[in-house]
């Protein structure tokens, strides 16, 4: 048996132990089948899931960023030369893990409508003015404490054909990957006081009520710049694993 | 005490505004030596394809080794820090996708065991509130898939769906059917 530099066990040698990701409380996820948004019906899994042990696909992960980001793209207001129409906005926070753990040198990417509820995309057919100086896509990597930080416009509610008079309230799309396969999210946040959250089964699919308030950006009077962006806070939380013994009694 | 997690929500319709990059189903520049190509087609309960959907895989090296921390066996030989690992691809109007790639190595479970190799799927699409989660496995490694912990922990008539189907030179076809008869097997993760 060949102990590594950081002591633990190397190939070949059999015994090694791996971290346990914590599972999603009952509620916390939006369940795959979810008849209030109509599409799901044809495209949630008909057989009971089978358990996958986490081994080492899914404690390690990738771990992209470098080479795919630059400065710019956090910045959506300035991509396209001209300034785009709308209130500009910051939106900023902190990824971690259910530990509380921050998760750092991760890649987050958004995608959004403009200020008046368009995505430049081809399939998109809204009868809502593209904006010539707003694309709607972003990535930015965490820092060390698991910040990212991003300048936006506020984006637009559109139509949508899920039920007579769908809106879907204003949102923005975030991608993460966390540091391994267990972690990966993809979501949506969404503003505070928007009166189309009531309407809407996409947000309301996720049935617990304070993980749902968990899309939900706080406004943030501190971080706004004066004379010049409001601010809003959307912390992402993603799994993490169990805590040792060591780390439960030394929080 | 654990927070609770931000909820998974859809990619929804719009997501290859932002998701998709030009290289991203390319784990390894096409023309590698030994370069596979995995391709296939995701579909819905009704049998029809789904167009807006997006594929991404994640995998071990061919060595069977993972240049990431959380691998516990320790730095990787400096030929497997070039391996991404990942890879990502939207469907088509017809609902295919294709992956290029190195075959992974098999693995060890830590506890005496071996998985043979695969890779790890995820996919997302409108209408898909969270991921799916499943496994590509490989049609020439019989010895390996039977004694697979994962494979042999699925029932025995449907393991086949986690089984790519060998579609010519360095090709392989890996369909995901999310319904129906022939269901691909799912993992809860």
């Amino acid at each position: 048996m060949t102990v590594s530099e950081q002591g633990l066990i190397v190939p070949g040698s059999g015994k090694f132990d791996l971290p346990e990701y914590l599972k999603p409380q009952p509620g916390n996820h939006p369940p795959l089948d979810s008849p209030g948004y109509k599409s799901t019906g044809l495209r949630h899994p008909g057989q009971p899931l089978v358990l996958l042990p986490q081994r080492l696909t899914e404690v390690t992960g990738p771990l992209l960023g470098d080479e795919l980001v630059t400065m710019a793209d956090a910045d959506l207001t300035t991509q396209r030369g001209g300034e785009p129409q709308g209130q500009r906005i910051i939106v900023f926070g902190q990824v971690r893990d259910s530990g509380g753990r921050p998760v750092p040198d991760t890649l987050v990417e958004i995608w959004q409508t403009n200020a008046a509820g368009r995505y430049r995309h081809a399939r998109e057919h809204h009868p809502a003015p593209l904006d010539p100086n707003f694309d709607g896509v972003g990535r930015a990597i965490t820092d060390a404490g698991g910040r990212y930080r991003f300048i936006t416009v506020a984006p637009g509610s559109y139509p949508w054909g899920n039920h007579y008079n769908a809106w879907r309230p204003a949102h923005i799309h975030f991608s993460l990957f966390g540091r391994a396969f267990t972690q990966r999210l993809v979501t949506q946040m969404y503003f505070p006081g928007d009166p189309l959250l009531a309407y809407d089964p996409i947000y309301n699919s996720v049935t617990d009520q304070a993980a749902r308030l968990g899309m939900v950006a706080e406004f943030s009077m501190d971080d706004t710049q004066p004379e010049w962006a409001l601010a809003y806070r959307f912390d992402i939380v993603l799994r993490g694993p169990r805590q040792s013994v060591f780390e439960e009694a030394h929080p | 005490m654990s927070e609770l997690l931000t909820p998974s929500q859809t990619v929804g319709p719009y997501f290859s505004m932002r998701l998709p990059w030009p290289e991203g189903p390319c784990v390894v520049p096409a023309g590698t030596p030994g370069a596979i190509t995995i391709y296939g087609r995701l579909t819905d309960g009704a049998g029809d394809p789904i167009p807006d959907g997006l594929i991404e895989t994640w995998q071990a090296s061919p060595e069977g080794r993972f240049a990431h921390p959380g691998d516990p066996r320790g730095p990787v030989p400096d030929g497997d820090k070039a391996f991404r690992g990942f890879g990502r691809c939207p469907t088509g109007h017809d609902g295919t996708y294709k992956i290029v790639t190195l075959k992974p190595g098999g693995l060890p479970t830590g506890d005496g065991r071996a998985e043979a190799p695969h890779v790890d799927v995820s996919v997302f699409a409108r209408g898909m509130l969270d991921r799916s989660v499943t496994r590509i496995y490989f049609p020439d490694e019989a010895a390996a898939n039977d004694a697979d912990p994962v494979l042999q922990s699925v029932p025995a008539g449907r393991r086949a769906t986690l089984i790519a189907a060998p579609a010519g030179e360095n090709l392989l076809r890996f369909d995901i059917r999310m319904q129906g008869d022939d269901e691909t097997v799912f993992f809860d993760l």
